[in-house]
């Protein structure tokens, strides 16, 4: 295979405002060959996104080149003119980034935006780019893709953007593909399916790919070699067998070591019963609530049905479902920040007012909030202190040494060092921010955490390292928790009893071995195979169940009648799943599936 | 969802007139004195004054005279100009406002024409070169001169244009029949003044707008997708910024309508500004009525236009999913 893109010594720093000049990429080399899939892995602030631009012989803004060449075809696109870039770009090299729903311009039309580069390089003219794009949607599995083109970004599902981002990269037929994590952003469901297409696209075009993500398991689907940088430089570097089964570095071990089995029956912890109390923490009762104007008890938008889950005392309940399933608004039902339009939400057996302004100080301190995005949840302008302070005065009244000392504990507690007390947020990595966001929580001392896709933001290193603390939390403390997270590997490795939302009805529940193990749920089931697993010919496999090409990406319905599930179950009955809502079956210690198919038929 | 957005704004447009009215109505009311008072003068008795009222309608109550009045206004009906304004008591005020309506509205078309292209033409070029030393000259110029209130850019243009170089005339006089080039030269320096005051607004926001669409990932990718600069900010941009440019156009060219009070008196020219204030000065109810009430159509009607754009730019209300 002869060589396409040789990246050679690439240096690239930042510049400081005052003039500093900080290194980012370090001296990087590999090469890519023609129609081979190169992925770049390592956490962020690796470079690896830096790298991946420079391949079009750009940088984000604040930063430049400063050293190396990345030759294209023996020509350096770091010293070329503007208008040889330009022509270089979108034509010969071609680029994909992480959330399509932000890069596409909302005001104008797909098809515009998908033909646009080809059409203004000269390669085709618009109505032979129409047809290729035409041609494209159907490669890439997109629904109705004789009209898709004249159809408006805000129109189409994220994973549809997503292969449409394909689309415009494969428009212009370039030789090389910059794909930057485009399926971190997407559910299992999707994230598989838009994997599939780009395999399968990149294949029969013939194009080389550089592949930037975090995720090993996905990289052992897609690629061919593999990369592995840390902190701008390259750690290890090999094909993806090789490093996938037998890497040789430290840092690739470590990644490797972080990426979770897939998720399954036997991986949690032993339950602790020794904070067990009569009544459960926390209990929400038949639950309707949504967005909109509330008529009759239901609101226009509903985005929950008749929702009941309780969590025991020191319990961890996991909540998973695809992303618009009512994860978060349940967690805000339950935080008060959403006042259900039907049903109670219960503290220790007392009934607790549906909003958040009318529930007493006393009820308040008990319920705790962690949001998903330290960096929006933590005031800027204050200090860790402050942060950690502000709950210790308003819940428990204390002030002055005595603050300062449980301040100190408390940071002990998230395993932060004393000194961050008087730090500001900004100064801290996104790892130590959500330990802060998460102290802030505990500060109240709290009996029931709510933990809203914690981990999501943060690599998976990281998020492990949090999981760890989290677990030494509950069994220190005795706090139960709701844990929210569209990654079925850490629910299974943390939550005592899984709750499955499905359109916003609970489609299973029960212990967490019981719901990880089978019978299942068709939509559990769906789920769980959608894990990707960390060994090269996984998604070739999986895309063959009768489950996967039933279900995936398809958009969710709320429907009133029947089960919600019905255009994406393989096991369906016609008739009777779109008609009548589905019945709960019991099957023993608080395991329940809600499906018109009896036991016996779940299973195989 | 289109034709429910566009009814709710004219709904609220509609309620916002008749609110306007009222207070308009209730604020004239409470100036002290009253036209029949002015009209008669040093020969003002108490009977005189008392049957001139009553021949005027202002001894019923207020809110019989606001009915009255509102019916009026609503059938074309202005009223009748109680001081005279030069055109003697009694003269209906439509044609009192009809010649100051047409000078309102040429000086304000001139300004348009040549404001609108300016300012588009200055906002983009300087949102495409951000921190070149052309940006930074037209940031500068168009900061200093919205500092400066617009009785003293006038001032200045005239000793300048009018004094020192002695081009166009200090003041306007028109005589009613001028066309072509004599016009233009007439209206020089009313037209110079505000087109320098509203435009620095308009290239104000509409470099704001744009350099704030550019940072957005969707102008990087056109950028990685090879797309020359000029159709990124043309095509890519400028779309994603009509909303607050459009508005930002249409609060000056309501003002330009009801607002250039000084820059009127100035150039003593007779436009519908100017009218309310020697309104104000003769305590002529009516048409000082009149005239807030023809600046708050312009407001409002300039207002739904710049909603309208704002909304039919938008593909989301366009074309729902």
């Amino acid at each position: 295979m002869s060589i396409l893109l040789e990246v050679d010594h690439l240096k690239i720093s930042a510049r400081k405002d005052d003039d500093n000049l900080t290194p980012i990429v370090k001296g990087v080399s590999f090469n890519v060959a023609r129609g081979e899939v190169i992925a770049l892995i390592g956490e962020s602030g690796s470079g690896k996104t830096t790298i991946a631009l420079a391949a079009l012989g750009y940088t984000k803004p604040g930063l430049e080149f400063t050293g190396g060449q990345v030759r294209l075809e023996g020509e350096d696109v770091i010293t070329m003119a503007s208008d040889q870039l330009r022509a270089l770009r979108g034509q010969r090299v071609a680029y994909l980034a992480q959330s399509a729903a932000a890069t596409f311009n909302p005001a104008l039309t797909i098809g515009e935006q998908v033909t646009e580069s080809c059409v203004l390089h000269g390669i085709l003219n618009q109505e032979q780019a129409n047809e290729r794009a035409e041609f494209l949607y159907r490669a890439l599995e997109l629904p109705d893709p004789d009209r898709l083109g004249k159809r408006y970004p805000h129109q189409v599902s994220g994973g549809q953007l997503q292969r449409l981002m394909a689309a415009t990269a494969l428009c212009g037929k370039p030789d090389l593909l910059v794909l930057d994590e485009p399926t971190t952003a997407l559910d299992v469901t999707t994230q598989i399916e838009v994997l599939k297409a780009f395999k399968s696209v990149i294949k029969q075009e013939g194009s080389a790919a550089i592949y930037v993500t975090h995720d090993l398991s996905v990289v052992a689907q897609i690629a061919d070699h593999i990369v592995v940088l840390y902190a701008g430089e390259v750690q290890e570097h090999g094909s993806a067998e090789q490093v996938v089964s037998h890497p040789g570095h430290d840092y690739t071990r470590r990644l490797m070591h972080a990426v979770r089995p897939p998720p399954g029956a036997g991986q949690g912890e032993e339950t602790s019963s020794e904070h067990h109390r009569e009544a459960p923490a926390l209990e929400v009762k038949d639950i309707v609530a949504g967005y909109g104007k509330t008529q009759n008890g239901i609101p226009s938008i509903t985005v929950l049905r008749d929702v009941n889950v309780s969590i025991e005392r020191g319990h961890t309940v996991g909540v998973i479902g695809e992303s618009g399933c009512g994860k978060s608004t349940l967690a805000r039902v339950m935080a008060g920040l959403l006042p259900a339009a039907q049903g109670k939400v219960l503290l220790d057996g007392e009934t607790l007012k549906p909003a958040l302004q009318r529930r007493s100080r006393g009820e308040l301190q008990k319920v705790q909030f962690v949001f998903q995005m330290a960096d929006t949840a933590l005031n800027p302008r204050q200090r860790i202190d402050h942060i950690l302070g502000r709950p210790l005065e308003f819940y428990l009244g204390l002030k002055g040494k005595e603050k300062r000392r449980r301040i100190g504990e408390l940071l002990q507690m998230v395993e932060l060092p004393q000194e961050f007390a008087g730090r500001y947020p900004e100064e801290l990595s996104g790892g130590q921010k959500q330990r802060v966001n998460l102290a802030r929580a505990l500060a109240a001392s709290p009996e029931v955490l709510l933990c809203d896709e914690v981990i999501s933001a943060l690599d998976s290193i990281v998020g492990a390292n949090v999981i760890e603390l989290l677990k030494r939390l509950r069994k220190q403390t005795g706090v139960s928790f709701v844990f929210i997270s569209h990654d079925l590997s850490t629910v299974a490795s943390f939550a005592d009893e899984i709750v499955v939302l499905y359109a916003g009805r609970v489609v299973e529940k029960g212990a967490t071995d019981a719901v990880l193990s089978p019978p299942y749920h068709p939509y559990t089931r769906l789920l769980i195979s959608s894990v990707p697993e960390l060994r090269v010919g996984w998604l070739e496999e999986t895309m063959q169940t009768q489950e996967a090409q039933a279900g995936i990406d398809r958009v969710v319905t709320l429907t009133d009648t029947g089960c919600p599930f019905f255009d994406r179950c393989p096991l369906a009955i016609k008739d009777t799943c779109d008609r009548e809502t589905a019945p709960a079956r019991q099957l023993g210690a608080g395991h329940t599936i809600e499906c018109h198919r009896s036991e016996a038929e779940f299973v195989h | 969802m289109l034709w429910r957005a566009l009814l709710s704004r004219l709904g609220i447009s509609l309620v916002t007139l008749w609110v306007v009215s009222v207070l308009i109505f209730i604020g004239t009311n409470l100036l002290p004195g009253d036209v029949a008072q002015i009209i008669l003068g040093q020969m003002a008795t108490p009977e005189s004054t008392a049957a001139l009222r009553a021949k005027l309608g202002l001894d019923k109550p207020p809110y019989l005279q606001y009915v009255v009045w509102l019916q009026n206004v609503a059938m074309g009906d202005l009223g009748i100009s109680k001081a005279g304004l030069g055109a003697g008591l009694g003269t209906p005020i439509v044609e009192i406002l009809e010649p100051r309506i047409f000078n309102t509205l040429r000086l304000t078309g001139l300004v348009t024409v040549i404001v609108i292209p300016i300012s588009l033409f200055l906002g983009l070029i300087a949102a495409m070169h951000p921190g070149t030393r052309l940006d930074r000259a037209v940031t500068f110029s168009t900061l200093s001169l919205i500092s400066v209130p617009d009785f003293l850019v006038a001032t200045m243009l005239v000793l300048i244009f009018a004094v020192f170089l002695g081009w166009f005339p200090a003041i306007v006089y028109l005589r009613g029949d001028e066309t072509g080039w004599v016009l233009i030269k007439t209206l020089a320096m009313p037209i110079l003044t505000l087109v320098i005051v509203a435009s620095s607004q308009i290239i104000r926001m509409t470099r704001a707008t744009v350099l704030n669409v550019m940072s957005s990932p969707y102008i990087e990718m056109a950028i990685l997708k090879g797309v020359p600069r000029k159709r990124i900010i043309l095509r890519h941009a400028l779309f994603n910024a009509v909303g607050p440019i459009v508005n930002v156009i249409a609060l000056n060219l309501a003002w330009l309508v009801g607002g250039v009070v000084v820059v009127e008196q100035i150039f003593s020219y007779p436009g519908l500004a100017k009218l309310m204030v020697e309104g104000v000065l003769m305590r002529d109810l009516p048409l000082v009525q009149a005239c807030a009430m023809i600046f708050c159509v312009t407001y409002i009607v300039l207002i739904f236009i710049a909603d309208m754009a704002t909304i039919l730019s938008n593909p989301r209300l366009r074309h729902p999913k």
